[in-house]
This record gives C-alpha cells, structure tokens and sequence, in this order.
C-alpha cells in the first residue's frame, strides 16, 4: 500500500503544481509534498525493516527489498531537503531576474515529476518499465537544466539530451536482449522482464547474450552514472543547471543509474559464473576515477569542479562494486549514502556562494567566511568531508574501498590512491582562497537556507563516527543481495 | 498464402528499411528527411503487422497499430509544421561530405552483420535473419546523428535509432511485452515535446538551428 502512496504523492505533485502554477505558496506545496512522499517512504522502509523483501502487485509489479529501500530513503530524504533548499533559493534568483514565474512553475512542476520517475526506477520489479523510468527521468530534467535559457544552459541541456538519449538506446538494445534470453526459459509475455522471476532462472540464462547484453546495459545506464569516457554531458548539466537540480542530479540520479546497472549485473553474474561484469565495471570505474581527479585542478568554474568531484566519487562505488563481495559491497552502499548527502550539502553551499558573489567563477568567489559565516563553514566543512577526512564518514567507506583493493586487487591501489591525493589537492587548494581569502563581496541580503546543509554534514558526521547496529545490519543485507 | 511466402515479404520489407537508412544518411534537404522517416515508419508498421498475421502474435498488431499512428502520422507531422514555423528547410550541410558516409556506412552494415549472427542462431522466430538488418539500421542512424550539425536531423536520427532498435526487438522476440512498449512510445512522445520546446528556445537564442554555434562549453 505504501508504495503506492510513494509513488503517487510526487505524481500527484507534478499535477498540482503545474496547476497551481506560480501562485504565492508555489515553493511551501513543492515542499509539502516532498515531506509527504518522504513520509510514504519512512512507512515502506519500517515495513521492509520489519517483514523483509516485499512483491507488490498482479504478478508483482513492484519488488522492494534492502538495497532498493535504502536508496527510496536516501531519494525521498535528499528530494525533501532540497525543496527546502530551493524555497528560498529560487525566490532570490527570481529576484535577480533569472526566472520568471512561468519558469519556477515549470521548475516546481518537473521537480516533482523528476522525483516520481526515479522513485518509479528504484521500486519497480519490470526490467522494461526501469528503463522507461530512467528516460522519464531525464526527459523531466532536460528543461530544467535549460531553466535560465541562456545560450550555455541551451547547449548544456541539448548536450544532456542527445548524451543521455543515445546511451539509453543502448540500455534499451540490452534490455531486448535480456528479453532475448528470458523469453526461451519463462515463455513470452509480462512476466518475462520481472527481475524476481529473472533472478530466480539466472542460471539457465544463455551466457553468451547475457555477456552482450551486459555490455549494452552497462554502456547506457554508465553514460547516466556519468562513467568515463561517457561523462562529458556531466559537468556542463550540473555547472549551467539551477543549483537545486544540480544537487538532486549529482546525489540522486546517478545513483538511480548505478542501480540499474547492479541489478543487470546481478542476473549477469549468475548466469555467466564469472567475474566479466565486475572486471569491466572495475575498468570504467578506476578510469573514472583518475580522469575525473586530473581534471578537476583544471576547472575554474565551482560547479563544474565539484560535478566533475561527483564524476570521480560514482567511479569509486563502481569500482567498488565491481570487486564485489559483501565488504567492497558494503563500502559501496556506504559511499553511495555519503556521496549523496555531502554533494548536495555542498552544491547548497555553493549556490549561495554564488549568488553573493554574483559569479560562477572561482576567482570571483573570496573570503566568505568574513561576510557570509555560516556559508563560508558549510562549504568548508563539505569539502573537507568530501575529500575523506576523519571523522567523516566518507573517509570510513573511502577506507573500507581502499583496503579491500590492496586486499584483492594491489594493482589498482597505486591508481586509487594518486587519483584521491590529486583531487584532494586540486580541491582544496581551490576552496580555501574561497572561504578564507582576503574579500571586497557583500554580505549576502538575505538569511541562507543552510538547515539543510548542517543536516546532511551532521548525518555524514554521525555516520562516521557511529553507524547504528540496525543501519549496519541493513547494509549488510543489502551488500549480501548483490553478491559477487 | 504459405508461411514462407510472408517470410519473404518481411524479408524484403527489411531490405527497404536498410535502404531508407542508407538514403535518410545521403539527404541533404530536412523535408526530405522528414518523408523518409515516415516510409521507414510504414515499412516498420507493414513487416510488424504481417508478422503478427503470420504468427497469430496478436500484441503485434497492437504494437503496430501504435507505430502506425506515431511514426507515420504523429512524428512526421509534428516535424513538418516544426520546421515550417522555424522556417528551416535549407540544405543540410553534413559535416562529413556525403561519399565518404556512404563508405562508413557499409563498412558498419558488415559489422552490423556479424555483431547479429551469433544470437540470431539462437532465435526461435521466424525472421531472425532480419537481425543483422536492424542492428544494421541502428548503427547507420548513429552514423547520421554523429554527421549531421543540425539540430532536427539529429532528432530524426535519434528516432531512427529506436525504429531499428524496435525492428530488432520484433524480429528476435516478436516484440517486447506490452508495457514496456507502451512506456516506450510515451517517452518518445514526452522527448518530441521537450524537442519542440527546446527548438524555439535554441532558435531564440541562436537565431539559427545549428548547433555548430553550441561550441562554448568544452574542455579546455
């Protein structure tokens, strides 16, 4: 029943508000109905806590388990705070003559839909229907990172397009062919898609289309996960889009895509018995990585460096759960959660970063720890916890990733550990002129919406310091799932 | 009329969808691009519909009936009052010149081809041998996607690519189940409309549709 609600609330959502259009209350609906689906999803993840892996549905349409749940929380939990973050972020830009109320509608409206088409990826059990909901998902954000209608934005959201819609073609030749080998062993028609029924006869899949499928499947939702050398749409999307989409693209998006890609890798595993599939995800993933790290000191745009820092983090999880096995399982899932909250608690810093500075550009952006404190500490405590810096918690899952390479693959720890010491030189060395340097900017007009920000640091914090037994023992569950 | 009598139909049907491929990469003008898209529509519509006859698959026909309406009326129409209001139908210019596509084209038709032949042996159905032509269809949409500097003819190639990639699901599993096919047909419907949208925008802002201009966000 909880699903439906999930699953409906932000549907409903995208309705009303393109209804409602850009009435005074715009901005408190938009957040409303975010805190209801994050209700719906805290009331699906106590049931699954507490009755295990769940089919909903006709012949179970819907299939929620604990690597699925985990990341419906995280979803609805970042959708919630950034409506908040947006309430008044979005306000300012309008006043600065950015948006017009015809585009915050738009904005309100397709933020929703976003959210329902990602959640709708997450839950459904329909190999078919997850591809739909990616596309969907894209579809919904395309006019949304063109929000500002300038001539880059324009270029960014045509790149988006074109990127993303070539690479899930591929995705969908994959799912054909996985159709392919489903349909020999559980007979055409419906069902023959369903991961559950999938997952049940993997071994019987025939090993040499499953192979190429994974290929495909891989290559297309990667392009989505932003996986080197697929990534170039990346940067420009998160670097000319509104901040808020920027937050939930780079925290929630791309993990809905590496999803689909470990539920493919899955049924894949199985059928083949060996480790093609994580041995080409740790390739793109280590690629990633090190691509990622030395291009990041050559960027002067912030949000460009810290979307390309997104690009380096996503090829670490995949890398991870390339390796597999329970423990680099474990510290992928754990990664995924850091990853999520501290880049959107820093791309909310950076927002209001900007719009004191009135610029992008880094060189533009001095000294926020005098005029404006409060931005000026979460930027720089965002960035210290991104760069895995005890006693964040992105420093434990980075730890538990590194130790398992040297444990089973040394040669990749060289690279590993390189690619982060360059990130984190690049980085750093960047931020801090930002935060401490000498300063002529205003203070910023306005109080910043920086709850959000404190919340996510204060979870990634608590995180690091204290995972709850129960919360371990979920991640546990979950990395058991998805083998290897 | 015998089984293999239809066999031989979509068999052709197939080879007019390859040779639309090949003369959708040498059109220069965006009309005529246009009016290709739509007989590849129908030649798709026609093979699916006669497939389903022949094999009494009757989601087939459901399938068919929604290309029909899609690609042969919906999309095509759509791009003729698109590219009137724009005033765009000018000579497409390709970025490579068009003899040399044509090459490419072939060489990737005979990659195409051997890329196929391990799972078509392993079909079932009755025209696994239409594969290769699919996965021929889909790599010379690309083709075209990737040579054309235009922001329409990118949107037919990208469309293209999903009636080869609808063409391979056909031929190798009678089609997809119904959902997923009908979740398909929605997206594509949601992208013309962002298209449509984004077309006025870029137009707006670069007083033209060529994306040769879209030259700032690189990596230096």
């Amino acid at each position: 029943m909880e699903i439906y609600w999930l699953l409906g609330i932000p549907v409903a959502g995208g309705i009303f508000l393109a209804l409602w259009g850009c009435r005074r209350n715009a901005p408190e609906i938009n957040a409303l109905f975010s805190f209801l689906t994050l209700l719906a999803a805290a009331a699906l993840t106590a049931r699954i806590v507490e009755h295990g892996p769940l089919l909903v549905g006709g012949q179970g349409w819907f299939f929620i388990d604990s690597f699925n749940v985990f990341l419906v929380a995280l979803t609805a939990f970042v959708a919630f705070t950034t409506s908040l973050f947006s309430r008044p972020y979005m306000r300012i830009e309008k006043e600065h003559g950015r948006l017009n109320d015809k585009r915050l509608r738009l904005y309100h409206s397709s933020y929703q839909i976003f959210i329902a088409a990602m959640l709708l990826a997450l839950t459904t059990n329909n190999m078919g229907i997850l591809w739909v909901s990616m596309e969907a998902a894209t579809l919904a954000t395309v006019l949304l990172v063109s929000l500002y209608r300038t001539p880059a934005s324009l270029e960014a959201a045509w790149k988006y397009f074109i990127l993303c819609g070539v690479g899930i073609a591929l995705a969908l030749f994959g799912t054909i062919l996985l159709y392919f080998a489903a349909e020999k062993i559980l007979g055409s028609g419906g069902t023959a898609l369903l991961w559950t029924h999938l997952n049940g006869v993997k071994a019987q899949l025939e090993p040499t289309v499953l192979q190429l499928a994974f290929v495909f499947l891989l290559v297309g939702y990667g392009t989505k996960v932003g996986l080197a050398p697929l990534h170039s749409w990346l940067p420009d999307a998160h670097a000319e889009g509104p901040t808020p989409v920027s937050a939930v693209l780079s925290g929630l998006l791309l993990n809905v895509a590496l999803y689909a890609v470990m539920r493919s890798k899955v049924l894949v595993d199985g059928a083949l018995g060996n480790d093609m599939a994580g041995n080409l995800m740790m390739g793109f993933g280590l690629f990633s990585v090190v691509l990622a790290a030395f291009l990041i000191k050559r960027q002067t745009d912030v949000k460009r460096m810290f979307a390309y820092s997104s690009i380096e983090h996503m090829g670490l999880i995949t890398f991870a759960f390339g390796m597999g096995g329970p423990v680099a399982n474990f510290a992928a899932l754990l990664h995924m959660t850091m990853h999520s909250l501290t880049k959107s608690a820093i791309f909310f810093a950076v927002g209001h970063a900007t719009q004191s500075a009135g610029t992008q550009l880094m060189d533009g952006i001095r000294g926020l720890i005098k005029t404006n404190p409060t931005i000026g500490w979460g930027l720089m405590l965002g960035t210290v916890a991104i760069l895995g810096v005890p006693p964040f918690g992105v420093f434990a899952s980075e730890f538990l990733i590194i130790t398992t390479a040297m444990h089973e693959h040394p040669w990749a720890t060289p690279f590993l550990l390189l690619a982060l010491g360059v990130a984190f030189a690049a980085i750093f060395g960047k931020v801090q002129p930002m935060v401490f340097g000498e300063t002529e900017l205003p203070k910023l007009p306005y109080q910043p919406a920086l709850t959000p920000v404190f919340m996510h640091l204060g979870l990634v914090l608590m995180l690091g310091l204290f995972i709850p037994p129960y919360l371990a023992a979920w991640y546990r569950q979950a990395a058991q799932l998805l083998g290897g | 009329m015998s089984l293999t009598y239809h066999l031989q139909i979509v068999n052709l049907l197939a080879a007019l969808l390859l040779l639309i491929s090949f003369a959708m990469l040498s059109q220069r003008r965006i009309v005529g691009l246009i009016t290709l898209f739509a007989w590849q529509g129908a030649a798709l519509t026609l093979s699916t519909g006669l497939i389903a006859w022949s094999t009494g698959q009757h989601h087939l026909y459901y399938s068919a009936g929604l290309t029909l309406l899609l690609k042969v009326i919906g999309i095509p129409w759509f791009f003729f009052r698109l590219v009137k209001k724009l005033d765009v139908d000018r000579d497409v210019e390709p970025m490579i010149n068009i003899p040399t596509t044509m090459l490419i084209g072939i060489v990737l038709v005979i990659f195409a081809f051997n890329l196929a032949l391990p799972i078509s042996q392993m079909s079932g159905t009755v025209m696994r041998s239409t594969l290769g032509i699919a996965m021929a269809c889909v790599l010379l949409a690309f083709l075209m996607m990737i040579t054309r500097s235009k922001a329409i003819p990118q949107i037919i190639g990208f469309l293209s690519i999903e009636n080869g990639l609808f063409f391979a699901a056909t031929s190798a599993t009678y089609g997809m189940p119904l959902v997923v096919e009908l979740g398909v047909a929605l997206d594509v419907m949601v992208a013309l409309f962002v298209l449509g949208i984004m077309s006025f925008q870029i137009r707006e802002s670069f007083d033209s549709m060529d994306l040769k201009h879209m030259e700032k966000l690189k990596e230096r």
